[in-house]
């Protein structure tokens, strides 16, 4: 038997494009006219879906149209999506921050949420004295916050600074010291928003002990969205995957995934006009076997070619190369360049991508055109894209290291 | 295995949803919130909470000079210093509930934009941490009276006093209310908090604060003071201080009636803004 601990029902949510101004009050009194006739919000029927790049003829807009999912006790349910896909919105109504237009969420238990830690901290008051205020704002009593006292300072590293104002902390020790406080809150459901990309390597990796520790040792049931899937991989038993304010795919956590990555476009294409009388990087983009242009995320097992337009106005001692960087921004292949090719006008270059001997992630793309004296052109992110991890580790969800996968294989003899 | 929800949150509203158990739970956020509201007024400051003491005490001596001294306006045998005293006591607790809980939402938007907690905790604890300030400049007031009850001055104590509490849970009330439905109509279009400063500076005037009410018997403001519930609330807390001033049953229960109208009203319309006011602020 199943046991749902949190039931989310068809929630939608609306908001207003634009700013409030005198504009906006027609709009109120026309409202209220309908409501006081007993008749239905005429704002609802006309928003538009959340497609944030493309601009709509609608002021009202969806952030979040009908979402419904359950969770178990004791699950950690992952929460995907681009950046305005509605993950925040429908974090801030689970965490009753703000009010769904339409829908229900029924719950079993006290939602706690540990979205962008740190506020409600009083820069006068010392450390110890914004550990309660911290602590209660999210729902903790004085006992419980007195009992483990001792527990939060040991684990935020601030001892030597507890009893001096905040405003005297560095921002890395002000997100430590809240990022403690909301470690240690005991709700039944715990909603997490995006904590882990705060502090020093050190303290991230204790941030995600910690979130393990919540969510795999002591069994609690957590929401969790963030842009790391590395973290979302190793944490969430399942998934949601949010497009453009939709559930569009749920699952077990690897499926949504390759759902998610498979969907995204994970390639821009860099175009640009310059001047005529200087050379420069027109256009980069990647294309397939066919030549066709590919946006989406890629396969290793494909052929992958990426694509320069150079325009050249002066040849003479014309230089050009690119290298593929990590998300990180290491470099990890050199793809150099035989300048004598190089003719004036535009230029079509492209190059076959090793995309077998990378491992899955996000890599971009850095190049350079210059001559002896002077650099015309270089950026380290012409263009970014994203390659599926298929090998049987990854796979298997565990991370790989380095970024080059060889193709060579093991020769097995049993002795 | 039942189904038993422990709550559900919905897009439809009640019109009074008071969760006193949840307001229960959320005690000592109160406190603290009370807490740090007193201690961090004054902090980095050579003298403290002395300040509690000495703005009061300021302004009373001006209103003194401006009024008494240089206009000369009669206050009816009570020392003009105690009688200034009183009346700026009683209305400095009203206008600081008032102006403090008026911009709560727009004040604490960034900590209500990412944790739940009842709303309504943040005006009740301006308004608890402020009854500590009128505690403090309260005990002024007494320390000069004795001064001028030992002076030989014509104010005696008498047994009204017992009444005072009354009269700040009135003035309480009054600013929470109309600091609430402020606040919330404030959330949406910004123009009321700039005419709030304005407001306030205005029904100061018309709630004898500084004026005795033999000023506007005779002229055509009569009815400003008439209707205002402050001017029966400063005036009474002077009767009951001082045993001087102007009172009626008619004002008692205006006044009463008044105050809780305002409050009741004041938590309908926070009520129904707390829910998603911060799509719109």
């Amino acid at each position: 038997m199943k046991d749902i601990i949190l039931k989310v029902e068809n929630i939608s949510k609306q908001y207003r494009l634009g700013t409030i101004g005198t504009g906006t009050i027609s709009h109120d009194l026309n409202r209220w006219w309908h409501r006081m006739r007993g008749k239905e919000d005429p704002y609802l029927k006309i928003g538009e879906t959340n497609d944030r790049a493309t601009k709509g003829k609608s002021q009202y807009a969806w952030a979040l149209k009908d979402i419904s999912f359950e969770v178990e006790r004791g699950e950690v349910l992952g929460i995907i999506g681009k950046n305005g896909a509605g993950k925040s919105t429908l974090l801030k109504i689970l965490s009753k921050v703000t009010g769904p237009t339409t829908g229900e969420i029924k719950t079993k238990g006290r939602i706690a949420s540990l979205l962008e830690v740190g506020t409600g901290f009083h820069p006068e008051m010392t450390g110890k004295e914004n550990v309660f205020l911290n602590g209660a704002i999210l729902g903790m009593t004085k006992a419980e916050i007195n009992s483990k006292l001792y527990e939060i300072i040991e684990f935020s590293g601030c001892q030597r600074y507890i009893d001096t104002p905040v405003k005297r902390y560095s921002s890395g020790m002000k997100v430590r010291l809240a990022f403690a406080v909301a470690a240690f809150l005991e709700p039944d459901i715990l909603v997490v928003d995006e904590v882990l990309a705060v502090g020093d390597a050190e303290f991230q990796k204790k941030a995600i002990g910690k979130m393990q520790d919540i969510s795999k040792g002591d069994g609690r049931t957590v929401l969790f969205v963030s842009h790391n899937m590395a973290a979302v991989k190793d944490l969430c038993t399942r998934g949601v995957v949010l497009v453009d304010g939709k559930i569009d795919f749920q699952g077990n956590v690897d499926s949504c995934i390759d759902f998610y990555l498979k969907n995204e476009k994970a390639q821009k294409i860099y175009n640009k006009k310059g001047h005529c009388n200087s050379n420069y990087v027109a256009r980069v983009f990647i294309t397939d076997d066919l030549g066709d242009e590919v946006e989406r995320a890629i396969q290793r097992s494909e052929k992958i070619y990426l694509n320069f337009e150079l325009y050249i106005n002066d040849a003479t001692d014309v230089y050009f190369g690119s290298t593929l960087l990590s998300n990180l921004n290491d470099p990890i292949i050199s793809l150099p360049f035989d300048n004598k090719f190089i003719n004036t006008g535009f230029v079509h270059i492209k190059i076959l991508l090793p995309t077998k001997n990378l491992k899955g992630g996000e890599y971009f793309v850095e190049a350079a055109l210059w001559n002896k004296g002077e650099v015309f052109d270089r950026k380290d992110d012409f263009i970014s894209f994203v390659i599926i991890g298929d090998t049987v580790i990854e796979k298997s969800g565990e991370n790989i290291k380095g970024y080059l996968i060889s193709d060579e294989v093991w020769k097995i003899k049993s002795i | 295995m039942k189904n038993e929800w422990l709550y559900t949150i919905s897009a439809k509203k009640k019109l009074i949803d008071f969760n006193f158990k949840e307001i229960w739970q959320y005690r000592d956020l109160l406190l603290l919130f009370v807490k740090r509201d007193v201690i961090t007024v004054y902090k980095q400051t050579v003298l403290g909470p002395l300040w509690y003491v000495i703005q009061p005490l300021f302004t009373t001596v001006i209103f003194t000079l401006v009024f008494n001294t240089i206009a000369n306006i009669d206050t009816g045998g009570i020392p003009p210093f105690l009688f200034n005293l009183a009346g700026v006591v009683s209305w400095n607790y009203f206008k600081e509930c008032l102006t403090g809980t008026a911009d709560t939402f727009k004040k604490n938007q960034a900590v209500f934009g990412k944790v739940y907690f009842p709303r309504v905790v943040m005006p009740l604890s301006i308004v608890l941490s402020n009854l500590i300030k009128f505690g403090i400049q309260l005990a002024i007031f007494v320390a000069f009276y004795l001064y001028f009850v030992f002076q030989g001055s014509s104010v005696r104590p008498n047994l009204y006093a017992l009444f005072f509490p009354v009269i700040v849970i009135v003035m309480a009330l009054l600013g929470l209310g109309l600091g609430m439905i402020i606040s919330s109509m404030v959330t949406k279009y910004r123009d009321l908090s700039f005419l709030l400063n304005f407001g306030v500076q205005l029904l100061m005037y018309v709630s004898l604060v500084t004026l005795p009410y033999s000023l506007f018997a005779n002229n055509g403001f009569a009815w400003a003071v008439d209707y205002n519930p402050m001017a029966y609330v400063i005036e009474f807390s002077r009767f009951v201080l001082l045993g001087e001033g102007t009172t009626s049953m008619f004002g008692v229960v205006y006044t009463l009636c008044f105050a809780a109208g305002v409050f009741l009203l004041g938590v309908l319309v926070f009520n129904k803004t707390e829910k998603s006011f911060i799509d719109t602020i």
